[in-house]
């Protein structure tokens, strides 16, 4: 055994001093950080290359702010673990605003903690929080994700030689559906005759199921490939091997298939929770209901690769430039789903913001798979 | 599975007493030998990566039983594990290894969250009644078929229990996307929230919900089973020696197929509270690896149900203490985990120490 530097001497016993100081404090009254102490969940683990890495680069970015201090865990189940991490971070570390990332996560455990804590704010992804359902303390927020998945969908476009592009799926929910068919809908503004081969795994993650289903897409002769589970890396290493393209989905995945890579549909949790800190820092109160797109942060686009022709390069950020602008509709009837029936007559278009798109339940036509 | 059925050798007094004291304290003694030299081996892991074991045991006090918060942590935590543990323990004592508990919590889940569905109105205990029994047969008919397969087809009880829970999850899956669907449930799909009459609310003074009570008397009751009835001294017998418990006439099949269909039910059981205490609807959220964690402490408490209510108790301690150790000493969550590991390793290594010390066989004293 090697003798403790100093560093860690240090490190040691101001962790014992500080462990002897809460020690002495009562449950509900915790030591309190100077300024605004933040908590962040997980479901899974921070380093996924998908959904929890981008929430916690997104708080790593909260973390350099002035006045805060950020507490996070990993790995929470969504079961009573998920109650008791917060109200141990509120109780030990006097937390003040909660950021419990998952979707499961909302009904019915932060509904459950909210009203016994009403001076802590609880921000939950994804949800939809309503004025008559939800206590006031409670807030969601979401991104439009799908117009990033129809920007992956020009890049796999003009990439694919067979026609054919697949999606690697968790589950057949409204977030899920809408990322499907947004990619497809982006591929076929430069082919039409393209179709898209969906599996769906059942879990958010199952890496056997989903190396299983990536290398089930190869063998069909599908080339470009996406996806929408919680840790991406498995699938973009299988399809790389398999010589497929990528296009990536949650958080830049092009480290690890640099070659292959077109684009991906990435979070930009950085610029929104660091807003969100700052409205509470200057005293001002985040809306219970936020949603925000390319324009306002909310999303962002892995920069492209070196297989992105200058075609798709053009189409691309003319697209991207329109989304920009605000109002992008990426569903314009008349339109089918892909077992006939209509989901958009003649000159209906639902626009990124539509509260209808997060309640969608089918497949566009062109889209092989189904959602039962 | 050593069966305890040695004959007292005949002796006088406080002797008798003394030897009988030191007879049972033999497993707990050597238990919490082990299990402190799996703390020790831990902080000298946590001393090799650079932490403090006295600031990292003082954090798991602290989170876990420190105050009375952590002890409601604690407690949340233990709920559901006492019932799936004996899930394990139950079968152990016929020599069975059955590892599937998680399956039978699964379709418990589910079946108290279709039976609240299906059966709303009825006066609020009634409908918790229905929902028990509902989880009750989906888990022992479940794990009890376990039971059976190796009794009639001599099906290896540890895999195919294993097996099958992968099938109840898919069959959960199926239920709660397909036909048990609420259609509101849009992202996270669910069963119908069940009515308010059906929950089930917290106990007394404690801050969990009554899934601890129910565990907590699972344990005594299987304890009188196992320990007080002629039923619990048969299945100890076809433990022992299967075949000598057939010669001897003993219904080896029914003891088999009776004790793994109990353990699936009391594991249903503990799927039922998650649904009617904590979730309000049956959803993928019940395979939270309770059934895992289950195995663990069946067998640190030496599938006695009795000590599974302190086993329950420290490991959920343990698992509470997780979030505080990840946030004060940037250990990553895998930490209690690998705690867990070296305890259950040196006390399964422990059991080459029985019979080894003098100390706990009085009968052996004076003979030498």
């Amino acid at each position: 055994m090697k003798t403790p530097t100093r560093r860690q001497f240090l490190k040691t016993t101001s962790l014992v001093a500080g462990a002897a100081a809460l020690g002495s404090a009562l449950p509900f009254s915790a030591a309190r950080a100077a300024g605004l102490t933040i908590g962040f969940i997980y479901v899974g683990p921070k380093d996924d290359y998908g959904y929890n890495q981008a929430h916690a680069e997104g708080a790593a970015a909260v973390k350099a702010m002035e006045g805060v201090t950020v507490v996070e865990e990993e790995n929470v189940a969504e079961t009573v673990d998920v109650q008791k991490s917060m109200e141990s971070m509120i109780n030990f570390d006097g937390a003040s605003l909660l950021f419990p990332t998952s979707f499961g996560y909302f009904d019915p455990h932060i509904l459950a903690l909210a009203p016994k804590y009403p001076d802590v704010r609880f921000e939950h992804c994804g949800g939809l929080w309503s004025a008559d359902k939800h206590p006031k303390n409670t807030g969601s927020y979401f991104g439009y994700i799908g117009m990033g998945q129809f920007l992956n969908g020009i890049a796999a476009g003009h990439a694919t030689k067979s026609k054919k592009i697949g999606f690697v799926a968790a589950k057949p929910i409204p977030q899920v559906l809408l990322n499907i068919n947004s990619f497809l809908l982006g591929a076929r503004t430069v082919d039409p005759s393209i179709t898209c081969q969906v599996i769906f795994t059942g879990e958010w993650s199952l890496a056997v199921k989903e190396a299983e289903a990536t290398n089930a897409l190869a063998d069909q002769g599908v080339d470009v490939v996406t996806c929408h589970v919680d840790g991406p890396k498995v699938v973009m290493e299988t399809a790389a091997g398999r010589g497929m393209y990528l296009c990536g989905y949650h958080a830049n995945q092009s480290p690890l298939a640099p070659d292959k890579y077109l684009t991906g549909a990435e979070w930009n949790w950085a610029n929104v929770y660091t807003g969100m800190v700052k409205t509470v820092q200057s005293g001002g109160t985040i809306p219970n209901f936020v949603r925000g797109g390319l324009a306002e942060g909310f999303i962002k686009m892995s920069p492209l690769g070196p297989a992105v022709s200058d075609a798709a390069r053009k189409q691309f950020t003319e697209t991207h430039d329109a989304i920009m602008k605000g109002n992008y509709a990426v569903i314009n009837g008349p339109m089918k789903d892909n077992k006939g029936n209509v989901i958009a007559t003649a000159g209906q278009s639902f626009v990124e913001t539509d509260v209808a798109l997060e309640s969608m339940d089918y497949l566009v036509d062109g889209v092989i798979g189904s959602t039962s | 599975m050593s069966a305890d059925i040695t004959a007292e050798t005949p002796a006088k007094g406080t002797s008798l007493q003394l030897g009988h004291i030191l007879r049972r304290a033999e497993p707990i003694i050597i238990s919490l030998i082990a299990m402190l030299a799996g703390l020790a081996l831990f902080g000298l892991f946590l001393l090799a990566v650079g932490k403090s074991p006295i600031t990292f045991y003082e954090l798991v006090y602290k989170a876990g039983f420190g105050s009375a918060f952590s002890w409601q942590n604690t407690l949340s935590r233990a709920a559901p594990l006492l019932l799936s543990a004996l899930c394990v323990a139950l079968p152990a004592r016929l020599g069975l290894v059955v590892i599937g508990g998680e399956g039978a919590i699964v379709l418990g889940g589910v079946a108290a969250g279709a039976a609240g569905m299906y059966l709303p109105g009825l006066p609020g205990a009634i409908g918790i009644a229905a929902m028990m029994i509902a989880a009750a047969i989906a888990g022992g008919a479940w794990i009890g078929a376990v039971g059976a397969m190796r009794h009639y087809r001599g099906v290896n009880e540890t895999i195919s229990s294993l097996l099958m829970a992968y099938i109840a999850i898919a069959l959960m899956n199926h239920l709660v996307e397909g036909p048990l669907r609420d259609p509101a449930s849009l992202n996270k799909p669910s069963t119908a929230p069940i009515e308010a009459a059906y929950r089930i609310g917290e106990m007394p003074f404690l801050g969990t919900h009554w899934g601890l009570g129910l565990g907590v008397l699972a344990c005594i009751a299987c304890w009188v089973l196992i320990d007080r009835t002629s039923w619990g001294f048969a299945a100890r017998i076809a433990g022992g020696n299967t075949r000598a418990a057939e010669v001897q006439g003993l219904p080896v099949g029914r003891l088999v197929i009776g004790f793994t269909a109990l353990g699936g039910a009391l594991a249903g059981l503990a799927g039922m509270m998650e649904v009617a205490a904590v979730h309000g609807s049956a959803n993928a959220s019940l395979a939270a690896g309770y059934g895992y964690t289950g195995i663990l402490i069946a067998f640190l408490a030496r599938h006695n149900p009795l000590a599974i209510i302190p086993v329950a108790l420290l490991l959920a301690g343990f698992e509470a203490s997780s979030g505080l150790v990840q946030r004060r000493l940037d250990l990553p969550d895998a930490t209690v985990l690998v705690l867990q590991g070296f305890v259950f390793i040196t006390i399964l290594l422990s059991e080459t120490a029985y019979g080894r010390f003098k100390l706990f066989r009085p009968d052996e004293w004076r003979r030498k």
